[in-house]
């Protein structure tokens, strides 16, 4: 700045910064502000020396107040813990069928399930629990193995052809390949599937009704309604696990599939095991 | 030594200079220059002294004030609960989605302040301003202590004594105590006041209403016991927006010039010299009452609040010297400008208060005084019916707002269910608000989707299309809802259909347009 320009009317000298003809008075700051903006850079050091603040080269300065936002996230997780440990202790004491007379621990229940099942479940369930072919739909009111909250305990806890738990639900539907005929395996697919859908070949479904009271009535029903005493599935239904075309029905006669389940208790522990049949028993279709 | 003196003659001298030359040296920052304002006594004064009654007992009283809501709601006139997020204020309650209404009146507030500035100026910083407002008090308790202004210049001046450190500490002692008061009223407009009071004194309070006390007792006593003028000049920006919400009928503490110069201070001897005399007599009582510690002679300056106690000093001045007040006034730039003109003849001369004066040496009949008319411009109609428009739309809103709601949020994942029968069943979150402080059963039915029905999680009845829900006072129930259609009725896809609530008491009634999604194939 080689040039000084005074302001007219202020008498004040500029600062040399021109914008459109405005220019900048270069007037003093007040003393106060000049004493704040040193008081920020003594704050600044302070606050260097009190927390964390330089990077090494594999840490950074741990400052003498020791604080650290990890530390502080377990402190709140403990905390959140500790909040929840009168829930779960009590959870822990009643019958999982009990837990709904008590809304503060229905609803916690259900929140904590809820969490559960998207960590361990929804890998075949899916993240809204509608299942998949070959993995069931758990917000319908169809249960292979039973709809009350005891049942879906059961199941959660224990598994379905679960080999590691002794307790697992167990049941396998022969393979009809070896003791029918595949005549009679079409005959009988035909029959089934004239359970819910029109009939097509009134011979077939007639061959079929009688080889099907002889073969599968003992654990799917005379009335083909299943049986959750043996996983056997409702056949009369509108909700098919393996698809309901007459070839699916007799593809799972001839060599059936069988899905595993793997029991959780030993792994998640028995409240959790609750809250999740809590949860999946609210989904809409518990019985 | 001939031989030396034409060596330096042979030297080339530079025009040149230190850049920090001594004689050229400013200072980097500049040292506060302390303002002992004198007491001023006139109209302005006693209007601010209502003013300051009226604002301090606002602020002090209003949490104390109490309103029956019944055994359901708090009964404080005014409060804000941000724990259960509710506001109360007399007669309205908001919960936090209506925070509208508190927009409005914040945008109500902004052009309040439009439309004063563009009347009467700076208005709001002299007079209603809490830095004025307190700086004023504290001005009070100084004056109580260390006297009058020229006490305290020579209070300041004097070295440390027992006198000068008794006072000292008695004044901050006041300060400190009404600055607590400051902040410790604030809090009560947060929590039920007299149960915070005892809690309060009790060190029953919560950590953050002791914060805050402590944060805004730091700040009344440091603003208004310590920094005061500097505040307005240096921190607030509202000096430097008024200078583009002014205009040329806005009215301004004005020193009127054109009656006032030439100044003296000896009148008689001048005028008998023959020369021109103007009304100012440079008795500087102008300068001495001024809280900001300016010259309003000097004319407009962003420092100046406007709280016109120079005009107080200057009448009295007036009327001492028998002459019309109203050297200093209220004024607008266009009356100014007319008046000036008439005393330097079109500007051809410089400034005759004669020009101005009759024969009898009275002001003549041709200055232009204040119309009140200019107040109904343009631009303040257009600010007042902004204002109004605004006002209106709020109050016609409060009037018809709803105290009975329904939402619904649809289940997406996932979107249906097909049930065991083949029929097709969607879930559905559904709050409903009871935002009186009164129980209430709300009945919630369903219309549209032929042949459906709902059952409600926790709602101990049978399917069906409509259910009674007993929602709690001033609260919100969420309840989870499932729709049911039976197949032979479901269309493919997306079908609209209404939740209502009702109150079947009040007739109120909330409707929400849902959708029931299907498969697109059956």
């Amino acid at each position: 700045m080689s040039e000084k320009h005074i302001d007219e009317i202020s008498g004040v000298e500029t600062t040399g910064h021109e914008w459109d003809g405005i220019r900048e008075l270069n007037n003093p700051m007040p003393r106060w502000w000049v004493i704040t903006f040193y008081l920020t850079i003594i704050w600044a050091v302070g606050y260097m020396i009190a927390y964390p603040a330089w990077p090494l080269i594999n840490t950074a300065t741990t400052g003498v107040l020791g604080y650290s936002s990890r530390a502080e996230v377990a402190k709140e997780l403990s905390a959140a813990q500790e909040s929840q440990a009168q829930y779960v202790t009590r959870i822990a004491q009643m019958p999982v069928g009990e837990i709904a007379n008590h809304p503060d621990l229905l609803q916690f229940a259900v929140a904590g399930g809820s969490a559960a099942f998207k960590v361990n479940c929804v890998q075949c369930h899916g993240s809204g629990a509608q299942g998949a072919p070959g993995y069931p739909n758990l917000n319908d009111d169809s249960w292979l193995w039973g709809g009350d909250i005891d049942a879906i305990y059961q199941s959660i806890a224990h598994g379905v052809r679960f080999e590691g738990d002794d307790d697992a639900r167990y049941s396998e539907m022969p393979a009809f390949a070896d003791i029918l005929e595949p005549g009679q395996i079409r005959e009988v697919s035909a029959y089934v599937y004239s359970l819910t859908n029109p009939p097509r070949d009134a011979g077939l479904i007639a061959a079929g009704s009688e080889i099907y009271a002889e073969n599968c009535a003992s654990c799917h029903g005379d009335d083909a309604m299943g049986d959750v005493e043996f996983g056997a599935p409702n056949l009369a239904d509108a909700i098919w696990f393996y698809g309901n075309s007459e070839a699916e029905i007799a593809s799972q006669i001839a060599n059936p599939k069988h899905g595993v389940m793997p029991g959780w208790v030993d792994r998640l522990g028995e409240p959790a095991i609750k809250q999740l049949a809590v949860f999946v028993h609210a989904l809409g279709g518990g019985q | 030594m001939t031989d030396t003196s034409s060596q330096i003659s042979d030297v080339e001298q530079f025009d040149a200079q230190a850049v920090n030359a001594a004689w050229a040296r400013k200072p980097l920052y500049e040292a506060r220059k302390k303002i002992f304002p004198k007491r001023a006594s006139g109209q302005f004064r006693k209007f601010k002294w209502i003013i300051m009654a009226l604002t301090l007992g606002i602020y002090y009283l209003t949490p104390w004030i109490r309103w029956d809501r019944g055994p359901y709601a708090p009964d404080q006139a005014v409060l804000v609960d941000l724990a259960n997020r509710r506001f109360y204020f007399f007669f309205i309650e908001i919960w936090p989605q209506e925070f509208i209404y508190v927009a409005g009146l914040l945008v109500m507030a902004g052009f309040g302040l439009f439309l004063v500035t563009s009347v009467v100026g700076r208005a709001w910083c002299g007079y209603t301003c809490p830095q004025t407002v307190w700086v004023d008090l504290f001005l009070v308790v100084e004056r109580a202590i260390e006297g009058e202004r020229n006490q305290r210049m020579k209070l300041d001046a004097a070295p440390w004594s027992s006198g000068k450190l008794i006072k000292r500490v008695s004044k901050h002692t006041i300060w400190l105590f009404i600055a607590i008061a400051t902040g410790g009223a604030w809090i009560f407009y947060f929590a039920d006041a007299p149960t915070l009071l005892v809690d309060a004194m009790t060190g029953k309070a919560a950590t953050v209403a002791y914060l805050t006390v402590a944060v805004l007792t730091a700040t009344t006593y440091v603003f208004g016991g310590l920094l005061r003028e500097q505040v307005c000049t240096y921190m607030c920006p509202w000096p430097r927006i008024q200078a583009a919400m002014l205009d040329e009928s806005s009215l301004a503490v004005t020193y009127n010039d054109w009656r006032g110069e030439p100044r003296s201070r000896h009148a008689k001897k001048v005028k008998a010299q023959g020369k021109v005399v103007g009304d100012c007599v440079d008795c500087n009582a102008c300068v001495v009452v001024c809280p900001m510690g300016i010259d309003i002679r000097d004319g407009q300056q962003l420092e100046c609040i406007t709280c016109a106690l120079c005009i107080d000093a200057c009448d009295s001045v007036m009327d001492k010297i028998g002459k019309p007040r109203g050297l200093i006034s209220y004024a607008t730039l266009s009356e100014y400008s007319e008046n000036m003109a008439l005393a330097t003849a079109g500007g051809t001369t410089d400034i005759n208060p004669d020009l101005v004066r009759g024969s009898d040496g009275k002001l003549s009949e041709k200055i232009r005084q204040f119309d009140w008319r200019v107040i109904l411009r343009f631009r303040t109609l257009v600010y007042f019916s902004i204002w109004a428009l605004v006002g209106i739309g709020l109050l016609v809103a409060l009037g018809a707002r709803d105290r009975l709601g329904v939402n619904v949020l649809h289940d997406r994942n996932p979107q249906f269910v097909r049930l065991s029968d083949g029929s097709i069943r969607n879930g559905y979150t559904v709050k409903l608000l009871n935002m009186i402080p009164e129980p209430r059963v709300i009945f919630l039915s369903l219309e549209g989707l032929p042949g459906a029905t709902m059952s409600i999680t926790g709602i101990d009845q049978p399917e069906g299309r409509s259910f009674a829900i007993p929602v709690d006072p001033d609260r919100l129930r969420t309840v989870k809802v499932y729709i049911r259609q039976p197949l032979s009725e479901v269309l493919p896809g997306k079908t609209a259909f209404r939740l209502v609530a009702a109150d079947k008491g009040s007739n109120e009634t909330d409707t929400y347009t849902a959708s029931f999604d299907a498969p697109t194939e059956k």
